[in-house]
C-alpha cells in the first residue's frame, strides 16, 4: 500500500469530515463553473493564457534579464537564488542587514517549498504568516492541506479550539465572525510591529518590473505598506512577458480558485517606498531542470489556482495532507517526481485517470496525462516491487496468447463462480468493501462460436 | 445500403465476466442491419496493462490487436475506456501504418451510432427510471457528452439515443460528470477512495431515483455492482448496449 492510500484511508476513517470536505470542494468547483460560464468565451482564455506561459517558457532567460533591468531601475534589488539553502541564507542576510527581527508573511507555496518559516525560526527571527487560513496552520504547526484554501480540512470547532489556546479566545467558541474578529486583532498587531514584510509573487511583468500579488484579506498590502523592508520571493515561472498579459491571468485565476470575478486585491509593487527598500529574489530551485523535460516542462505553466484540487474526486475525498508534498492535488503529483522520485512514487497511481483536472485547468496542463507518464517511468524504475512488475509481465504474456488467455480466464471463472471465498484474501484490496463479480455460465466468445451464424442480418 | 464490414472488438472483461453485455452490442448492431462480425483471435487491448505503467510490455499485444482488426472498415467496441486507449494510446506504443489505420477506425458503440450511421431515434423500449453514469474515459476521453469544466455547448450522446426510448425515465444526478472511482487498478492501489467514490457515485444515483445505472463501459458498472451487492442496495447495474438491443428500427 502506498503512503497515499495509507493516509487516505486514515483521512476517510472520520466519514462525516470526509463527506464535508467532499461537499466543500464541489461547492467551490460549482462556483467555478458558473463564473466561467459567465465569461465570454472562456476556453479560448484558457487558450491564450495557455500560448502566453509558452511564450515566457520559451524566452524565459531574455525576459528574467529584461525584468531585472526593469525592477533595477525601479530602484528594487533583484537577486538570483539558485535552490531552497540560497533563498534562505538571502532572507536572512536582508533581514540582519538591515536589523529586522519580526516578519510578516502573506502566502507563498514558493517559501512553502523551500523551508523559509522553519530556517528564519531557527535563526531566530520570529515570522507570522499573515493570511488566515495559513495564519491556523502555523499555529497548529501543520503543513496546509490546499494551496488556496490552506485549512480546509478543519471545521470552525477545530479553528475555535486553536484560538483558544493560542490567541485567547473563549473556550469552546466557534462562531466564524468571532474567531475573524479575533483573528484580524492579532494580525493587525502583527502588521504594526513588523520590520519587513516577506510575499510571494502570482505574477511578474518583465516589460515593467512590477511584481502583482493577489490576495482576497488584503494581507500582503497590509504587510509591505506597514514594514520599511519588503521582500518578494518568486520562483523563475511567475515572469509574464508584459502588463497587457496580466488580464488574461486576472481574469481566469479568481475564477478558477474560488468562483470569485477576481481577488479582493491586485497588488502592483513597482517602486520601494520613500525610505524603505524593496528586494526581490528570483528562486529556481530546481524548476530550470523542468523546463527542459519534455513532459514535465508544462507544468511550468501552473499559476497555482488550486482548481484542479477543487475537481479532483480523489483530492476531495483523501485531504490534502495524503499527498505528503508542498503542493497536493493532480498538480502536485505531477511535480512531485521531480522533487524526489522515491517518496513520489505512489502519487501517478492515487488518480482514478478522470481527466477533470485537464479540462479544468486554466493554462490547459495536461495533468492526466502527466500522470499517465510517470505511472510508466515509475514502473521501469528499480524500486518497483518485483511482484508488481513479475505481475504486469505475467499479464502481457497471458493477454497476448490465445491459449493462455482462454486457460486463465477459465481457471478464474471458475473460482470465482464456484469458490469466491478462495480469491477473498488475495484480492481483498477489492473484496475489502466490494463484492466479487460473478460470471455467467459462458464467455461471450463461446457463446459467439455457438449462436453468431444463427443471427442474420 | 450500407455494406461496410464491421469488426466488433469485445474486451477481456466483458468476454470472461460480461458475456452479455457483448452480446447485446452484436445484436444490437444486427438489428441495425449491419455486416459485422467478431474476429475469433482478438484479445486484450492492453489497457490496464498501459494504465498501470507497463505500456512498454504491451507492444506486443497492440500489433497483435492491429492485425486481428485489419481487414474490417470500422471497429466497434462496447467500452469507452478501451477505445480511449487505443485511439490515444496506441500509436506511441507501437506506431505501425496498421496501428494508425486501427486508430482512425475505432469508434465506442453509441458514438458508432451516432456519428457515424447517423440514426437520431434508434425506436427502443424500456420502460424503467434509468441513471446515466458517464465513464470518464468515454466523458473526457471521447467527448461522449459535455462536461461542467469545460464551457461548452451541453449534449450527450447516450443521452439523445436513450431519451427516446419508449416509457424511459432518466434520472437528473446532482453530480452528473463526477467518477465512479473505478479507474481500473487504481480500485487495487487505493480501495479506500475508490470504494468511497464508488458509494458516493451510488447514493447520487439511489437518491436521485435511478433503478438501473447504466454506462458505456462495464468495468464502472462492475464497480458499482460490486458496492451495490456488498451493500445490499437495490440499484442494478446495465450496460448501455442492453438498452439498445431492444431497438426497432
Amino acid at each position: 500500500m502506498s503512503q497515499h492510500s495509507k493516509k487516505a484511508r486514515r483521512f476517510l476513517a472520520d466519514a462525516k469530515r470526509a463527506a464535508w470536505h467532499d461537499e466543500t470542494l464541489w461547492m467551490v468547483r460549482c462556483k467555478r463553473d458558473r463564473a466561467a460560464e459567465a465569461v465570454d468565451d472562456w476556453e479560448n482564455l484558457r487558450g491564450q493564457a495557455s500560448d502566453i506561459k509558452e511564450k515566457a517558457l520559451e524566452n524565459i532567460p531574455q525576459y528574467i534579464r529584461q525584468f531585472k533591468e526593469a525592477a533595477r531601475q525601479n530602484g528594487a534589488i533583484v537577486m538570483e537564488a539558485s535552490n531552497h539553502v540560497m533563498l534562505q541564507g538571502y532572507v536572512a542576510t536582508i533581514l540582519r542587514s538591515n536589523g529586522a527581527l519580526r516578519v510578516v508573511k502573506s502566502k507563498s507555496m514558493l517559501t512553502e517549498e523551500c523551508g523559509l518559516n522553519e530556517y528564519l525560526i531557527e535563526q531566530g527571527f520570529t515570522i507570522i504568516d499573515t493570511d488566515l487560513g495559513e495564519c491556523i496552520m502555523q499555529l497548529r504547526r501543520e503543513p496546509p492541506s490546499h494551496i488556496v484554501l490552506p485549512a480546509i480540512h478543519l471545521r470552525k470547532e477545530e479553528i475555535g479550539e486553536t484560538f483558544h489556546k493560542h490567541l485567547g479566545t473563549e473556550a469552546g467558541a466557534s462562531d466564524p465572525t468571532y474567531l475573524a474578529q479575533a483573528a484580524r486583532k492579532y494580525l493587525r498587531e502583527q502588521f504594526l510591529s513588523a520590520q519587513a514584510a516577506i510575499t510571494g509573487v502570482n505574477f511578474a511583468v518583465a516589460e515593467t518590473g512590477t511584481i502583482v500579488v493577489c490576495t482576497n484579506e488584503g494581507n500582503a498590502d497590509m504587510g509591505v505598506h506597514a514594514a520599511p523592508i519588503q521582500i518578494h520571493c518568486m520562483s523563475i515561472e511567475k515572469i509574464i512577458p508584459a502588463m497587457a498579459d496580466l488580464g488574461v491571468f486576472t481574469r481566469l485565476l479568481a475564477r478558477s480558485a474560488t468562483g470569485q470575478a477576481v481577488t479582493a486585491y491586485t497588488s502592483h509593487y513597482r517602486t520601494p517606498k520613500p525610505d524603505g527598500k524593496m528586494y526581490i529574489i528570483i528562486v529556481d530551485n530546481g524548476r530550470s531542470e523542468r523546463l527542459y523535460h519534455p513532459t514535465g516542462r508544462s507544468t511550468l505553466k501552473c499559476i497555482r489556482c488550486g482548481a484542479c484540487m477543487n475537481t479532483c474526486p480523489v483530492y476531495r475525498r483523501s485531504g490534502g495532507h495524503s499527498y505528503g508534498q508542498v503542493i497536493p492535488g493532480p498538480i502536485g503529483s505531477a511535480i512531485a517526481p521531480f522533487r524526489d522520485f522515491r517518496t513520489a512514487a505512489g502519487l501517478p497511481f492515487a488518480c482514478s485517470l478522470c481527466e477533470s483536472c485537464s479540462n479544468i485547468c486554466p493554462v490547459r496542463i495536461n495533468l492526466h496525462e502527466q500522470l499517465y507518464y510517470w505511472r510508466q517511468e515509475m514502473n521501469s524504475y528499480r524500486s518497483t516491487p518485483i511482484l508488481r512488475k513479475l505481475i504486469m509481465k505475467t499479464a502481457a504474456l497471458v493477454l497476448a496468447k490465445p491459449l493462455y488467455y482462454r486457460l486463465a480466464g477459465s481457471l478464474g471463472r471458475f473460482f470465482l463462480r464456484y469458490f469466491p471465498f478462495m480469491l477473498k484474501l488475495p484480492l481483498r484490496a477489492w473484496t475489502r468493501g466490494r463484492k466479487l463479480p460473478r460470471p455467467e455460465r459462458q464467455t461471450f466468445r463461446q457463446w459467439y462460436a455457438r449462436n453468431a451464424s444463427k443471427h442474420t442480418s | 445500403m450500407w455494406d461496410h464490414k464491421i469488426g466488433l472488438f469485445i474486451p477481456c472483461y466483458i468476454d470472461q465476466l460480461y458475456p452479455r453485455a457483448g452480446i447485446a452490442a452484436f445484436e444490437t448492431l444486427r438489428r441495425l442491419g449491419l455486416n459485422v462480425s467478431c474476429p475469433p483471435n482478438q484479445l486484450c487491448c492492453g489497457q490496464p496493462l498501459a494504465n498501470s505503467g507497463a505500456a512498454c510490455e504491451t507492444v506486443a499485444l497492440c500489433r497483435r490487436f492491429a492485425d486481428s482488426f485489419l481487414e474490417y472498415d470500422y471497429i466497434v467496441c462496447p467500452s469507452s475506456s478501451c477505445v480511449y486507449h487505443i485511439r490515444h494510446h496506441y500509436e506511441k506504443i507501437a506506431r505501425s501504418e496498421k496501428v494508425e489505420k486501427i486508430c482512425d477506425s475505432i469508434y465506442e458503440l453509441c458514438e458508432f451510432i451516432v456519428d457515424v450511421l447517423g440514426i437520431d431515434d434508434m425506436k427502443l423500449l424500456f420502460p424503467h427510471k434509468v441513471g446515466i453514469h458517464h465513464s470518464c474515459h468515454g466523458l473526457r476521453g471521447l467527448e461522449l457528452a459535455s462536461t461542467g469544466e469545460l464551457i461548452q455547448p451541453r449534449y450527450s450522446k447516450v443521452h439523445s439515443l436513450l431519451e427516446k426510448a419508449e416509457g424511459i425515465t432518466l434520472t437528473k444526478l446532482d453530480r452528473e460528470d463526477e467518477c465512479c472511482g473505478f479507474g481500473g487498478t487504481f480500485s487495487v492501489f487505493e480501495p479506500h477512495v475508490s470504494v468511497r467514490m464508488g458509494t458516493d457515485r451510488l447514493s447520487d444515483h439511489l437518491r436521485n431515483g435511478s433503478e438501473f445505472i447504466t454506462a458505456t463501459d462495464m468495468s464502472c458498472l462492475m464497480h458499482l455492482e460490486a458496492i451495490i451487492r456488498r451493500q445490499r442496495k437495490k440499484a442494478k447495474v446495465i450496460h448501455v448496449a442492453e438498452i439498445l438491443k431492444t431497438c426497432r428500427v
